[in-house]
């Protein structure tokens, strides 16, 4: 075991990346991101690599995509409004398939709303905010340890499938400290680039994938000149209204991450063998969600929790398979229930699926998830 | 001739209506590119979105067509993740000045060595002719159907202001001197902005009555003059054409290199 260290989840997240090897980070201040910036501004050149802080939220998304086209293993950190701005481009990254990871630190929202304060309301916005049909991965995290693990995930699985990849951290694990033990070299699996084994001047088409749909890339500034651009586009990159063209691009560009759901699924899950209220809750939510699990356990009562790390692709398969004993299961998390729709459409009973949330920009609690939990069973608040 | 080398012939037809000057620009580009040798491997170029943007397309360059008003963003980061390439930057006038005008202006006060070129035709012509910032007070256009009330950037003067270190003009019509500025602008090190006046018969032409691609490349002609000609001196309100700024001063790409070997050889 290597080094350990007393950090913040943003400090845990900027660490991660590295040992991914990123080289390459451009961001913009906003709080609670920004721990994750002034770490990597520190850190980067340390390994060669470079920090730069742009004018914008836009540009800085902008900024990672060109790097990454250069060859660089790249990430930017925001925040509700800066996630906002940045989904132009992340749109871009999609259909260039440009390999990424953005840090969403979810605060308090709509619009500026809570910039201390904590909230999971971005959980559609990682699904859809980009316009047009396309799928995203989305992963999350609900102790330092794991943001150090999720963030190589991240890396992993944006390289693997050359997409952009949206970790959906939140202001609490993002300001919480805990003791973090950096994984010696090697004890977690880092994916690298796939580079295109076609020789310089052989034709090489960069939008032709292989047969498990992983595209093989090769760098600007290398001896493959293509086009990359965020039109509908043929095999060679070049611009096209071909039916048969867009209507390949577009399934290719779903399946390659909607196909994969059930390997691209992370999940942790605590006593659900036996339980008959199943919790599922994700980030710091699971915290208090875990802690009400270990509270009833104490009493003799059957419940459990499935925390989701993977939220998108949503891995019903998963969660059908998780709950289908259940009694009860409860959705716990800081938003209007952006989870809990998608578990009711997962599960074989869907008038058994609650939710128990807060949006007042504080932490839910385990006492706040008791008494949702009492109200459902009819005893009261 | 050489330059073919340089194209994508699978591209072509371009895009560009009948009389564009946005051709001669590519054609311009071109020949400076052939003539200073440089390797066609280390060759990139970033586009945003418009007539001009599509330009990209057609040379054989690594090359990139990006977001509306934001070929300079991807392009600081594709330049800092390889600093050896040589990246060339054609925006639209409403590119690189209304959407992409804090892009612009970043770009030049950081120094980045990338080389800008505003094809500026003063109308946004993929969309059907609406006026752009470089428009010009008193202008007709589809979205100024009364006539245009919105005042103009100066390229240039915004350029400078902003502390481009290479900062010219010229014209569709002066194709040699588009060969002889983009030359310098390329072997310059630090951030070019190249404003390249053009025409568009289709939309700015038609809708002010300018004539057709002729007229419009004599009226550049007629109305611009180099820095510091007695045709100027007796004529003021011409506009100017040349070299405005050419200065030395520490490069991003450069410095950050700097910054990294001192962190290294502190550790």
């Amino acid at each position: 075991m290597g080094e350990s260290m007393f950090v913040q989840g943003n400090e845990a997240c900027a660490r991660g990346a590295l040992y991914a090897n990123l080289r390459f980070f451009a961001g913009y201040p906003i709080t609670p991101s920004t721990e994750i910036a002034e770490s990597l501004a520190e850190l980067l050149p340390t390994v060669g690599g470079k920090f730069v802080q742009m004018e914008d939220e836009i540009s800085s998304m902008c900024a990672i995509c060109g790097a990454s086209l250069a060859g660089l293993k790249v990430m930017t950190a925001t925040s509700g409004p800066g996630f906002s701005l940045k989904q132009e481009a992340i749109g871009y990254a999609v259909m260039a398939e440009i390999p990424c990871v953005i840090v969403d630190a979810q605060r308090g929202g709509p619009s500026t709303g809570l910039p201390t304060e904590v909230s999971q309301g971005d959980v559609m916005q990682a699904r859809w905010g980009a316009h047009g049909d396309h799928s995203i991965i989305a992963l999350t995290a609900s102790s330092v340890q794991d943001v150090f693990e999720i963030t190589v995930e991240a890396f992993n699985m944006a390289e693997t499938l050359r997409t952009p990849v949206v970790l959906l951290l939140d202001a609490e694990i993002c300001h919480m400290r805990e003791r973090l033990t950096i994984p010696d070299p090697g004890e977690l699996h880092v994916v690298e680039r796939l580079y295109t084994e076609v020789k310089p001047g052989v034709a090489y088409h960069p939008y032709l994938p292989r047969e498990d749909g992983r595209l093989p890339i090769s760098n600007f500034g290398d001896g493959h000149r293509f086009n990359v651009t965020g039109l509908h586009h043929d095999i060679w990159g070049f611009p096209t209204q071909n039916p048969d063209s867009i209507e390949y691009l577009n399934r290719h560009l779903y399946d390659k991450i909607e196909n994969r759901t059930n390997s691209l699924a992370r999940w942790k899950e605590y006593y659900l063998d036996d339980a008959d209220i199943v919790l599922i809750s994700y980030g710091s939510a699971a915290r208090s969600a875990l802690q009400h699990v270990f509270d009833r356990r104490l009493r003799g009562e059957r419940l459990g929790l499935l925390e989701l790390q993977t939220i998108w692709p949503f891995p019903a398969d998963l969660v059908r398979k998780k709950t289908a004993h259940a009694r009860r299961v409860i959705v716990a998390e800081m938003n209007m229930g952006q989870l809990c729709s998608q578990v009711k459409t997962a599960v074989e009973h869907p008038e058994r699926v609650f939710l128990a949330n807060r949006i007042d920009g504080r932490l839910i609690t385990p006492e706040n998830i008791a008494r949702c939990i009492r109200l459902i069973d009819g005893r009261g608040f | 001739m050489s330059i073919h080398r340089l194209i994508r012939p699978r591209f072509f037809p371009h895009i560009w209506c009948p009389g564009c000057g946005h051709g001669i620009i590519l054609n311009g580009l071109l020949h400076a590119v052939d003539e200073m040798g440089l390797e066609q491997n280390k060759l990139c170029m970033v586009s945003g979105i418009g007539c001009s943007s599509r330009i990209s397309g057609y040379v054989d360059f690594h090359s990139m067509h990006t977001l509306h008003g934001r070929a300079l963003a991807f392009a600081t980061g594709l330049k800092l993740a390889r600093p050896e390439v040589q990246v060339f930057v054609p925006m639209g006038d409403g590119d690189a000045t209304a959407i992409g005008g804090n892009h612009f202006i970043h770009a030049c006060r950081r120094n980045i060595d990338l080389v800008a070129i505003v094809m500026n035709n003063r109308i946004y012509g993929m969309t059907g002719g609406q006026f752009s910032p470089e428009s010009g007070q008193g202008t007709m256009a589809t979205t100024a159907p009364y006539g245009n009330i919105d005042p103009t950037f100066d390229v240039v003067k915004l350029a400078m202001g902003a502390g481009a270190t290479f900062v010219a003009r010229t014209t569709a019509f002066h194709v040699k001197e588009i060969v002889s500025i983009i030359k310098k602008a390329t072997m310059h090190k630090g951030f070019s902005v190249v404003e390249i006046l053009s025409q568009c018969p289709t939309y700015f032409g038609r809708k002010n009555k300018y004539g057709g691609p002729v007229e419009m490349l004599k009226w550049y002609r007629d109305n611009t003059a180099p820095i510091g000609s007695p045709k100027l001196k007796d004529n003021p309100g011409l506009i100017e054409r040349g070299i405005f700024v050419d200065r030395e001063m520490p490069e991003y790409c450069e410095e950050y290199d700097k910054l990294i070997a001192r962190v290294r050889s502190r550790s």
